[in-house]
C-alpha cells in the first residue's frame, strides 16, 4: 500500500491510498453498480466522472441512496 | 378515474391517480408495496439519505416500487436551509430516476412547519437548474402565489402538521389558494383518515400526498384502499357540485296528492 490520505466518508474518518478515485472507493465499499449518488465537498460528482475524480486529503465525501420517506 | 374527469396533469405529465403516497414508516417493505397497490397510486415520494455503510445485503427500497407504473419523487425532507435542500435535490437527481423534487425546507422541529423564505430561495435555484419543483408549503396564499411565480409546477400546502393526523384545519385558506394559483394544488401533510381526504378533494384540491395516515394505521393496506376511495369520492363530489347548505328542511317527497284524512 502506497501513501495514504484521510477523507471523511459519511461523517467518519477513513484512510484511502493516494490516487484513489470515487469509482475505486465505491468498489472498495462493495457499491460498484449500486444505486448511490456521491458528493465531494458539497458538490455532486456525476457518475460519468467517478473514474476520473481522485480524492484529496480532507475531502468530505457523502454516499447517499433512496430510503423510505414522505 | 372516471372517464368524465380530466386526469391530473403536473408539468405536462399525466397521472392516473390523484393520491401520492410516501414510502416511510411502514411495518415492512411488503406492506408498503401492498399499500401502494391498494392506493392505486401513480407517484410515491422517497427520501435521500447517507448510505449505511455497515449494513449489508439489504434489498433496496427501489426494488419494492413498481417503477413501470409508479413515478418516484425524491424529497428534501428534514432540510432546514435552502442550501441543504438544494444539495439534497441535486443528489436525488443524480440517483437517476427523476429530475422532479418534492422541495421541503423546514423551519422548526416541533411543528415541522415550512420555512417559506428558504423554500422560495431553494425553489428559485432549482427551477433555474431545470428541476420540476413541487414545494411543501404553508397554507398561506401569498406564499403559494410566490412559489407559482418562481416557476414551481404545483404548490403543496399543509392541511395540518406533518404526521399529526389533525385533518383539514383551515379549508378557507386552501380555498383561497385554489382560487389564486393556476398550478395544481396538492394537500401535503396532516390527513388522518378517509374523510379528511374527501374534504380536501371536495374543496377542489387536485391531489393529495400522504404517508403516515396510511403507513401507521392499524391496517395500512385497508387504509390505503380507504384513501383511494375517499380521494375518488371527494373528487366526484367536487365535480358533481354539492347542494347549498340551508337552515331549514326542504321535503324530498311531493307535498301535493296526500291522501285524505
Amino acid at each position: 500500500m502506497g501513501a495514504v490520505l484521510e477523507i471523511h466518508l459519511n461523517g467518519e474518518a477513513r484512510q484511502v491510498t493516494v490516487g484513489t478515485t470515487v469509482a475505486q472507493l465505491l468498489a472498495q465499499l462493495g457499491l460498484a453498480g449500486k444505486p448511490v449518488a456521491v458528493e465531494v465537498n458539497e458538490q455532486v460528482v456525476k457518475q460519468a466522472q467517478h473514474g476520473a475524480h481522485a480524492l484529496a486529503q480532507g475531502d468530505r465525501v457523502e454516499v447517499v441512496t433512496f430510503v423510505g420517506g414522505g | 378515474m372516471d372517464a368524465l374527469d380530466k386526469p391530473l396533469v403536473i408539468a405536462g405529465k399525466t397521472f392516473a391517480s390523484r393520491l401520492i403516497v410516501g414510502t416511510g414508516k411502514y411495518p415492512s417493505h411488503q406492506v408498503m408495496q401492498a399499500c401502494h397497490q391498494a392506493a392505486g397510486t401513480s407517484m410515491v415520494t422517497v427520501a435521500v439519505r447517507r448510505l449505511d455503510l455497515k449494513a449489508t445485503g439489504e434489498a433496496s427500497l427501489l426494488s419494492w416500487i413498481d417503477k413501470e407504473k409508479i413515478a418516484v419523487l425524491p424529497n428534501t425532507a428534514a432540510c432546514y436551509t435552502a442550501d441543504d435542500a438544494i444539495r439534497t435535490a441535486r443528489l436525488g437527481a443524480e440517483l437517476g430516476l427523476s429530475t422532479w423534487v418534492k422541495l421541503e425546507v423546514l423551519g422548526d422541529e416541533k411543528t415541522l412547519f415550512p420555512d417559506v423564505e428558504e423554500t422560495l430561495k431553494a425553489a428559485r435555484v432549482l427551477v433555474k437548474e431545470g428541476f420540476t419543483v413541487l414545494p411543501y408549503t404553508s397554507d398561506d396564499v401569498i406564499t403559494a402565489r410566490k412559489l407559482e411565480d418562481v416557476g414551481c409546477a404545483a404548490v403543496m400546502p399543509l392541511a395540518a402538521p406533518i404526521g399529526s393526523g389533525l385533518g383539514i384545519r383551515n379549508p378557507h385558506a386552501l380555498r383561497l389558494i385554489l382560487e389564486t394559483v393556476k398550478v395544481p394544488v396538492i394537500v401535503d401533510a396532516g390527513v388522518g383518515t378517509a374523510s379528511d381526504a374527501a374534504i380536501a378533494m371536495e374543496l377542489g384540491c387536485h391531489a393529495l400526498l400522504m404517508n403516515t395516515a396510511i403507513a401507521q394505521a392499524k391496517e395500512p393496506v385497508r387504509m390505503a384502499r380507504a384513501m383511494r376511495l375517499a380521494v375518488e369520492a371527494g373528487r366526484e363530489a367536487y365535480l358533481a357540485g354539492r347542494i347549498p347548505m340551508k337552515a331549514y328542511a326542504s321535503a324530498s317527497s311531493p307535498l301535493s296528492g296526500l291522501i285524505g284524512a
